[in-house]
């Protein structure tokens, strides 16, 4: 069919933020009860040496695959990747500098400020953006000075020090408070790179992107229409998709996956030929599990933004076809037992065309990196996605009970994604996916992803859809040869 | 756990006897099972929530156990229960949670 | 244990049981479930 849809390319982004894990909400509820912890805090951020060797982080980008990841010891904080780039086949990692530069040409009404010798340094160190770049300005110290005697808000940091302020616009706006803005502008921020370095790395141009899905979690709008607002279009502006218009799909956790299946409908509809999916990062989660990391001598491991970007288009012969005859959703109706939600997600769309779930190559689930929650009451979370498909397989009769950990092991991956909410729902696997499919290696893969929407406080309900990608006809025939 | 939910536990202990009170945890693994069971007994271990400090000491048992699976109903245990029971480490879960329900000392 | 009868608060988990059946479960044993609540740790 003319229009049958794919996912094109994929692209993702690291932003190394450890002056910005202060922020983050759980510091920030901790640190004002106990504002000693900061010293401590202070003292377990990683380097951005350690974090760019860091294994996971390289698995990010592309620079190793999952596999790779799961033969490196653990812990991987501590068995780094040597001679590691901060450029993957997948897509870059930036340092703070590099991000505070991205928020300045990001910050169309102003509300933040930095200094000079920041400003200088992100200008260093952020490449590309030539349109925008004369956006990363700094102030003077009495013109900072100023800015934040005259204006509600809060210091943001550089290497430990005051380098800038952010405003709030509205003294009376919950919505429109600095704290929500900071949040929103690194989102932002962090998606316009990730959709900048897709279009880059891809044959097609800003300007032939029809359609724009954020996927973000972050809540744009002011006080009447609290998170009722878009990042969509606000990102497409910043990297020149001047035909596309955009919309966000909010769906906790699972709204990348929710978008994906959506745009690949408009494609297949004819709708609209190239629509992005993008997902920016979540401030609000870094440092999440800060405490237990101090407590267990572990260093801050949520010290990054996370950001992501897919196009899906016509199938152009080189993609992932996204497989619409095969999708998942956990309908209202299913009841929330975990059989029920499995069944729903995994084994009714692969009974439709007549599949097993052992003819699924790999599952791609919460691909949280399972050093960071399991110091927590988080758990492994990606090995217990896995444990729980496999004793469905087991349930199923497809496999013996015996054979659980060689399911999980054959099927699964390690956890290589940051706590970033909807960041690590599956989708981190769909570049390597494609990767592993280009070298003939994969022939069917899973995306399931989650959505926690008790959270909330409107329903009790869990929320959860999935698909399947297989390679292009193309990419099968030049395996093929 | 959640501040708010510690909270909601503290308030109702606050309003009922323990003789009357029971907890039942649903975690899939025994690290968080242990830390939801410690909370309800001895206090929150993470000092973030209401119940820091505060020893409820209330009985908690996993759904995984025994004891309070027999009086279930059983069709509508497998439906709920069955997966996680053949994918769980499910002695593991029981040994902490067990632990802190029966007071335990410093350490398993 | 005799659930029945008993206040329960059940504490369930989106990658393990969840609060509503763990709530389920504790009323097929005849238990008044007090509170009923679903964590997610990510």
């Amino acid at each position: 069919m003319q229009n049958d849809p794919a996912i094109l390319y994929s692209s993702y982004v690291l932003a190394h933020a450890p002056d910005f894990v202060r922020y983050g909400s759980k510091p920030t509820r901790d640190l004002a009860a106990e504002p000693e912890l900061l010293e401590q805090m202070a003292g377990s951020l990683r380097s951005w040496d350690e974090v760019l060797a860091y294994p996971p982080n390289q698995t990010f980008i592309g620079n190793l695959t999952p596999d790779d990841l799961a033969a490196i010891e653990r812990p991987w904080y501590e068995n780094l990747v040597s001679d590691a780039e901060s450029e993957g086949p997948f897509g870059r990692m930036i340092t703070q500098a590099a991000l505070y530069g991205l928020m300045k040409l990001c910050d169309d009404f102003d509300l933040l400020m930095i200094s000079e010798a920041l400003a200088e340094q992100a200008r260093s160190e952020l490449t590309g953006f030539e349109h925008r770049r004369d956006q990363i300005t700094g102030a003077t110290t009495d013109e900072l000075t100023r800015f934040i005697d005259d204006n509600d808000g809060f210091e943001l940091y550089h290497e430990g020090v005051v380098a800038g302020f952010i405003r709030s616009v509205h003294e009376q706006d919950a919505s429109l408070e600095a704290h929500v803005l900071f949040e929103n502008l690194a989102c932002k921020a962090t998606a316009v790179l990730a959709v900048s370095e897709l279009l880059e790395n891809s044959p097609i141009n800003p300007e032939d992107v029809d359609y724009l899905f954020n996927t973000g979690e972050e809540a744009v709008g002011d006080r009447y229409q609290r998170g009722g607002g878009s990042l969509s279009k606000a990102v497409g502006e910043v990297v020149g998709c001047v035909n596309a218009t955009g919309s966000d799909i909010k769906a906790f956790c699972a709204a990348p996956v929710h978008a994906l299946l959506t745009a690949a409908a408009v494609v297949a509809a004819g709708l609209h030929k190239y629509v992005v999916v993008l997902g920016g990062g979540s401030q609000a989660k870094m440092g999440m599990k800060f405490r237990a990391h101090l407590r267990n001598g572990v260093p801050i491991l949520e010290d990054c933004l996370a950001s992501m970007a897919f196009i899906v288009g016509p199938d152009n012969g080189d993609a992932m076809r996204l497989r619409l005859d095969l999708a998942g959703k956990h309908p209202i109706g299913a009841g929330s037992s975990p059989q029920a939600i499995y069944q729903a997600l995994v084994v009714d769309p692969l009974e439709q065309a007549g599949l097993e779930m052992t003819d699924v190559d790999r599952y791609a689930v919460e691909l949280h990196n399972p050093e960071i929650t399991e110091h927590g009451d988080g758990g492994d979370v990606p090995k217990t996605n896995y444990r729980t498909l496999a004793a469905m397989a087991v349930l199923r009769g497809e496999i013996e009970r015996d054979e659980m950990d060689a399911f999980a092991a054959k099927h699964g991956m390690p956890g290589f994604s940051p706590t970033q909410g909807h960041i690590p729902a599956g989708v981190p696997y769909l570049a390597h996916a494609h990767a592993a499919m280009r070298r003939g290696e994969l022939q069917r893969a899973m995306i399931v992803a989650k959505g926690s929407l008790f959270l909330g406080r409107m329903t009790q309900l869990v929320d959860g859809v999935s698909f399947v990608v297989e390679p292009s006809a193309g990419l099968t025939k030049s395996t093929e040869k | 756990m959640d501040l708010d939910d510690q909270a909601n536990v503290n308030r109702l202990a606050e309003e009922s006897s323990s003789e009357e009170m029971v907890v039942i945890l649903g975690q899939p693994d025994s690290n968080s099972a242990g830390l939801f069971a410690e909370t309800v007994t001895r206090g929150d271990p993470t000092w973030a929530g209401p119940l820091a400090g505060v020893p409820l000491g209330l009985p908690v048992y996993h759904i995984l156990e025994p004891e309070i699976r027999q009086s279930m109903d059983a069709d509508v245990y497998q439906e709920h229960v069955g997966l996680m029971e053949l994918s769980a480490d499910v002695d593991e879960i029981i040994k902490w949670v067990k632990f802190y329900r029966e007071g335990g000392g410093d350490t398993l | 244990m005799d659930l029945k009868d008993k206040q329960v608060v059940a504490i369930g988990e989106r990658e393990g049981v969840s609060g509503p059946s763990l709530k389920l479960l504790a009323e097929s044993a005849g238990a008044n479930v007090v509170f009923s609540v679903t964590q997610c740790f990510v």
